[in-house]
């Protein structure tokens, strides 16, 4: 006989995921608002640069300390999932420690558990001080970093530390249960443990009731987060992975070829060349990309995967001597007019940075990614040397979106800064971007051999 | 090489001598000194000379895609009816362009940047260095530039060049993949900075200076430009001096003269 209690906690588990199905459904349809993007190269590369960059967090140790901490908070989130599934499987069939048959194993899990529990909290703590305390610059600082963005980090740490508290009421709820009433409780707790002795009451429903709280808190908690995350830069835990998988194989320096574009000149060149015509139904799309729908849809995956870590910020050169560009806002824009654009993954809509304070970057009242979020003048600060895409923990490619507006803005609307357009037209002149002439071209050569031959 | 065409002869390597190496004054002596190690050595090579154009570089970064793919279809046309097969060049935004970007549009080289090929003649034995005395003992800093290095993981070829000439390498606070641009990639080579707090090129000059070394060694004519500009307005140009690694090894290899 499945008690109340059980079947409450069916419901409970149905609709948290139900509604986190359908939050993610939503960010699908929004990613999918991007054109077409050909996924090439080997499966095999794919999978060690997923195993290597998202499982291995290899790019994060670039950065020692932040690794190691977040290190701890990773894998405690991988290990405590086998404790959630347990307490899924406990509040759905009424057992009480349904893993422990599994004998030693399970006694090993619950001990790394707990002290995985104990460094994640201390993990977090760290990090509250770092953001908070000590305010790393690239935590704190930068137009795209408002209030939401910091309560957002703070509320996750936070909830964090909260659910391994929970976590440990349970456990030493548990353990001083099973103590008086003689049982010998499966598993071992090392944390718990210690708790446990120092405790002295023997207050049964008091007990009880910490333990059941506990149990709840936790999984209540669990199931509240996981439909907190769609909202939060916390996606990245789940988004991390296909990023990653997907990411850019080939050499950083080889940017897209825009095959319309050789078609045209192709048939410049050679009058009897025949330009393939668009299959029906399919427009001929603008060159480069003014809005999101213009970009394509890693470039909008790349935009929910983002953590707002502020590395790629920190290391461009534009951005270090204090111009406009920086990277993260460029990301971090195109997830906010996604979502004005698309949908909002959750009932409320916290993306937004806009709306709270003055903006530093003056933009139009255009609604659109170019001008309406990124200006030109980010845009032309960028020096295209990929130290951003280098940093990126994620392998996320912030120079690839900065590109395509750049085209937008050349080739749609002739808005280059007008000593470009002069290198332009030297190029086409003197097939050079100074204004030599092509004649010169051998100069260099003059009076070189005279010692020689 | 029209003239060996003429003479029904094809050259090992097609030297592609690049915008900066054929019309900037300083640069040119760049170009001229790797041109006496390709006579030192040997190696039969071959210029485009007046039928070089631009590959389009500076069109690409900034957003031309149409001027850029009209450049390189050019040049195609030129490389491919000479049935040039390997260049070499010593600006890595002309080789990161005929390497990574000429294939999507039919054109298949064989591209080497001037620091992987310099590797290779000393590690054949073909340049000896001279005994490395012009440089023993002098501290010298390798500037990594964006399109070789991160653009395509081009690090230690350059270093093992300056290893060669038993000069004391120092490594800037920044390096390799996390190497600090010189502010001129992406086209900004032909435009003022946007508005900001300091020039990147003189972040980056600092950063150079702070080595102590006396020579900062380059691979690529913009980043040369743009730290010899840096070495000026910190008014270090007597005690600092920017080079090329094949400037290094030509004076290492009394080739200069």
């Amino acid at each position: 006989m499945p008690m109340i209690s059980n079947i409450l906690f069916l419901i409970i588990t149905v609709l948290a995921v139900g509604l986190f199905i359908w939050q993610i459904r939503k960010i699908r349809r929004n990613i999918n608002l991007g054109r077409d993007k050909e996924i090439k190269g080997s499966t095999a590369k794919r999978l060690n640069k997923l195993i290597l960059v998202a499982f291995g967090q290899q790019k994060m140790f670039k950065r020692p300390w932040p690794a190691i901490l977040h290190g701890i908070v990773y894998i405690g989130f991988v290990v405590i999932n086998i404790e959630v599934l347990e307490i899924v499987m406990d509040g759905i069939f009424g057992t009480h420690r349904a893993l422990s048959f599994l004998g030693p194993v399970y006694s090993a899990l619950m001990a790394v558990n707990e002290v995985l529990a104990f460094l994640v909290i201390i993990a977090c703590v760290l990090f509250l001080i770092r953001r908070n305390v000590t305010k790393v610059p690239r935590l704190t600082r930068g137009p795209e970093m408002r209030a939401w963005n910091q309560l957002d980090a703070n509320v996750i740490l936070i909830t964090e530390i909260v659910l391994m508290l929970a976590l440990f009421a349970f456990n030493t709820a548990d353990l001083k249960l099973a103590a008086i009433s003689g049982e010998e409780l499966a598993g071992s707790f090392p944390i718990s443990n210690l708790l446990a002795k120092s405790i002295h009451t023997t207050h049964l429903a008091g007990l009880e009731a910490v333990r059941s709280v506990g149990w709840w808190f936790h999984i209540l908690g669990i199931f509240a987060f996981l439909n907190y995350l769609p909202s939060s830069k916390h996606f990245h835990i789940i988004m991390a992975f296909p990023n990653v998988y997907y990411s850019n194989l080939e050499p950083k320096g080889k940017f897209t070829i825009n095959e319309s574009i050789t078609h045209e000149i192709k048939a410049m060149l050679d009058p009897s060349y025949q330009v393939p015509p668009l299959p029906e139904g399919v427009e001929p799309q603008k060159f480069g990309a003014k809005d999101v729908e213009d970009l394509n849809w890693k470039q909008l995956m790349d935009a929910y995967t983002c953590t707002e870590c502020g590395r790629c910020t920190d290391v461009c050169p534009a951005n270090i001597t204090g111009k406009l560009l920086s990277p993260r806002k460029i990301v971090m824009d195109t997830r906010d007019r996604m979502e004005e654009k698309g949908e909002h993954p959750a009932i409320f809509k916290p993306n937004y940075y806009k709306e709270q304070g003055e903006p530093r970057v003056k933009v139009t009242e255009e609604k659109t990614l170019l001008r309406g979020y990124v200006t030109p003048e980010e845009l032309w600060a960028c020096t295209t040397c990929n130290a951003c895409v280098e940093s990126c923990p994620v392998n996320i490619d912030q120079l690839s979106s900065i590109m395509e507006m750049r085209r937008y803005l050349v080739l749609e609307e002739s808005a280059a800064p007008a000593a470009l357009n002069a290198m332009f037209t030297n190029l086409e002149n003197n097939g050079a971007p100074w204004a030599f002439s092509p004649s010169d071209r051998l100069n260099w050569a003059d009076n070189l051999f005279v010692n020689t031959k | 090489m029209a003239d060996l065409m003429a003479r029904g002869e094809e050259p090992e390597i097609l030297f592609w001598v690049g915008c900066a190496g054929a019309f900037d004054d300083r640069y040119k002596n760049v170009t001229r000194a790797f041109v006496r190690i390709l006579e030192h050595v040997g190696v039969k090579y071959a210029v485009l000379g007046l039928e070089e154009s631009c590959t389009g570089d500076p069109a690409k970064r900034a957003g031309n895609e149409f001027l850029f793919q009209m450049q390189a279809m050019t040049n195609i046309e030129v490389l491919n009816g000479y049935n040039i097969k390997k260049i070499v060049t010593a600006c890595p935004h002309c080789f990161n362009t005929l390497k990574n970007e000429y294939p999507g549009l039919g054109g298949n080289y064989e591209v080497i940047h001037h620091s992987t090929f310099l590797q290779q003649l000393i590690n054949d034995g073909k340049v000896r260095v001279a005994g490395g005395e012009a440089f023993k003992g002098k501290r010298i800093t390798f500037h990594d530039s964006c399109y070789l290095g991160r653009a395509n993981g081009i690090y230690e070829a350059p270093r093992e060049v300056l290893a060669a000439l038993d000069a004391d390498l120092v490594e800037m606070k920044r390096s390799r993949a996390n190497g600090l641009c010189c502010g001129a990639g992406g086209a900004q080579m032909w435009k003022e900075p946007e508005p900001g707090k300091k020039d990147i090129n003189i972040e980056r000059t600092e950063e150079a200076l702070a080595t102590g070394a006396s020579v900062i060694a380059v691979g690529c004519p913009f980043c040369m430009t743009m730290l010899s500009d840096g070495v000026k307005n910190k008014n270090q140009e007597e005690q600092v001096k920017v080079f090329d690694i094949a400037e290094l090894i030509a004076s290492a290899e009394n080739l200069n003269a």
